[in-house]
């Protein structure tokens, strides 16, 4: 009830981008289950996978599809295994040894986690952002840059072009056109983290991984990046994990909700926050544990 | 001037001796700098003058300068920083990036820290063996190699020290994009703990210049100009120890200015060192 309301009241302030996909859910919601559903494309097909630090069964058992052109959060307490979750979509985990996962995740069709998988090019094609900013050490540009010229060698003119592009999609163009030539550090925190998103979605990745990612930020930068978030969603499949009720309530479209290294319950971002299946679930949205 | 308690009124005696010691012995480390450089000045700046940097060491009784030790100085410490510090900059980056917990690693990690406190003259002793023997000469080629072997482990320690301060979520960030690990490396993590590298070759460049016993075994000292590496080659450090024990007088004022000289240059490098260290790459 009170997850509801806040969901409700959150959005009202960016009503212009936020409303439109909105209302969206809201008529599907009244759809009958089952039912074919032509606009969803199954992006992400997460198949009874488990994941382990060492022996310990962090994650466990999950089954999930992402869906194309649509917002996914992920919620849940603190170690529940959200960001674990998304750190399997690209692996990323296979930087530290002892880390492994089991079962299937397919993206386009395609196992990610056979032996086989080329790892820089699924990392191309999945982008992530995380919790604390990351700029590198380097100008505004090369930031921005880095990911591009990992592969594809473009004229000056064309490379520009795309990191201009890339800087206006993360709403930051305006603030930084002056001062490309500046340390990417010299931004301010929220400045940094859309760098950062830019920095992602320059490499035109399909899909977009969001590791907590306005929860280092003030609320004008937080609203920033949600308006952000439902500005790329016309082009990407997007996951993010959220530990912010009504963030996950404004800006998602479909919500999952995570315990102790289970999946509770996915639905409709809505159907989530109104009328939960789950006791679990509806105790964690309306504050009763967490 | 109340109630103020015997403990607490102990307590403040106290802390005041502790404060008195703890000056007092700061005062007594840090004094011989001061006593040592005042001496240097007092003695070396009558040999500074511009014979100093053009002329040839003297023999005994005859006016010179410390051109060729100066040359053959900068010579060896140059090459032996361009030989030693990429093989410690390589060798920390597999410490810091690829070893890390593995076993090899631990066991470089130990030896390299033995390396790094060796006395300077065992170096010595050992590239007399396996490059004066073998040739049959000293040479400038084996003072930079001595001179090299003493860079590798201040490099080593300081580089993979400076990497393992990189936060990993540079590394994440970069990988995440689809970089190949050398490159995350090469372009990110470098970049980011460029600063403390470069601190690292300069304390370890800081180190060499005054190195004294692993040049006497190796390129012993010349007393003509040179810049054949195939020859024994003058340096400071030798013509000093030479020049200071020697009884003659002209010969004793040289090695004072060539004393002077080494202190300062040891000095500023340090200084720049620590001036390098403090623009951290964490800011604009």
């Amino acid at each position: 009830m009170n997850a509801q309301q806040h969901a409700t009241t959150g959005a009202a302030p960016s009503n212009a981008t936020l409303g439109a996909p909105r209302i969206e859910v809201k008529a599907r919601a009244t759809e009958p289950e089952g039912q074919a559903r032509p606009d969803l494309v199954e992006k992400v097909v997460i198949r009874d996978m488990s994941f382990f630090y060492k022996d310990f069964e962090a994650v466990r058992g999950i089954n999930l599809a992402l869906y194309d052109r649509h917002v996914t959060a992920f919620i849940g307490p603190s170690g529940c295994g959200k960001s674990t979750l998304l750190r399997t979509l690209n692996r990323i985990y296979d930087l530290y040894p002892g880390q492994r996962a089991t079962g299937e995740i397919l993206i386009d069709g395609h196992n990610i986690l056979e032996p086989g998988q080329d790892l820089n090019l699924l990392r191309a094609k999945v982008g992530m952002v995380f919790q604390k900013p990351t700029p590198f050490p380097m100008s505004i540009f090369d930031n921005v840059a880095f990911g591009i010229r990992l592969y594809e060698k473009l004229p000056a003119a064309e490379l520009e072009e795309r990191v201009e592009s890339a800087l206006r999609r993360a709403a930051l163009w305006e603030e930084v056109k002056d001062k490309l030539k500046q340390s990417g550090l010299s931004l301010s925190g929220g400045q940094q983290q859309r760098l950062c998103i830019a920095r992602a979605i320059a490499v035109r990745p399909e899909i977009l991984l969001l590791d907590e990612p306005a929860s280092a930020l003030d609320p004008i930068s937080t609203q920033k990046i949600e308006e952000l978030i439902s500005e790329l969603k016309s082009d990407y499949c997007i996951a993010i994990v959220t530990h912010n009720m009504q963030q996950a309530a404004r800006s998602s479209d479909y919500t999952a909700f995570m315990y102790l290294g289970e999946l509770v319950e996915f639905d409709e971002t809505e159907t989530i926050f109104t009328k939960p299946r789950d006791r679990r679930t509806e105790d964690y949205i309306t504050g009763r544990f967490g | 001037m109340s109630a103020v308690s015997p403990i607490y009124a102990r307590r403040k005696r106290a802390n005041m001796l502790l404060v008195a010691a703890a000056l007092a012995a700061t005062t007594i480390a840090v004094a011989w700098l001061f006593v040592i450089l005042y001496e240097l000045l007092l003695n070396g700046l009558s040999a500074l003058g511009p014979t100093l940097f053009t002329q040839m060491t003297p023999p005994p009784g005859s006016k010179g300068g410390l051109l060729n030790p100066i040359m053959g100085s900068i010579l060896m410490t140059v090459i032996g920083t361009l030989i030693g510090a990429p093989v410690g900059i390589m060798a920390g980056t597999y410490l810091a990036e690829y070893g890390q917990h593995s076993r090899i690693a631990g066991v470089v990690r130990f030896i390299n820290d033995i390396l790094l406190s060796a006395p300077s003259i065992i170096v010595g002793l050992f590239v007399y063996d396996i490059m004066v023997l073998q040739m049959g000469h000293f040479s400038g080629w084996a003072g930079s190699v001595a001179l090299a072997i003493l860079v590798v482990p201040v490099v080593v320690r300081t580089t993979e020290d400076m990497l393992t301060l990189v936060p990993n979520g540079l590394r994440e960030a970069a990988t995440a994009l689809g970089a190949p690990k050398w490159k995350v490396i090469v372009t990110v993590a470098y970049r980011a703990a460029m600063q403390g590298m470069l601190t690292g070759i300069m304390l370890a460049i800081a180190r060499i210049a005054g190195e004294t016993a692993p040049l006497l075994f190796t390129a012993l000292n010349n007393q003509f100009w040179t810049t054949n590496l195939n020859a024994p080659m003058a340096n400071l450090p030798v013509v000093i120890f030479q020049f200071a024990m020697s009884p003659y007088a002209d010969w004793q004022s040289l090695a004072w200015g060539g004393a002077l000289l080494i202190t300062f240059t040891i000095l500023i490098l340090n200084i720049t060192a620590r001036i390098v260290a403090t623009w951290s790459s964490f800011s604009r």
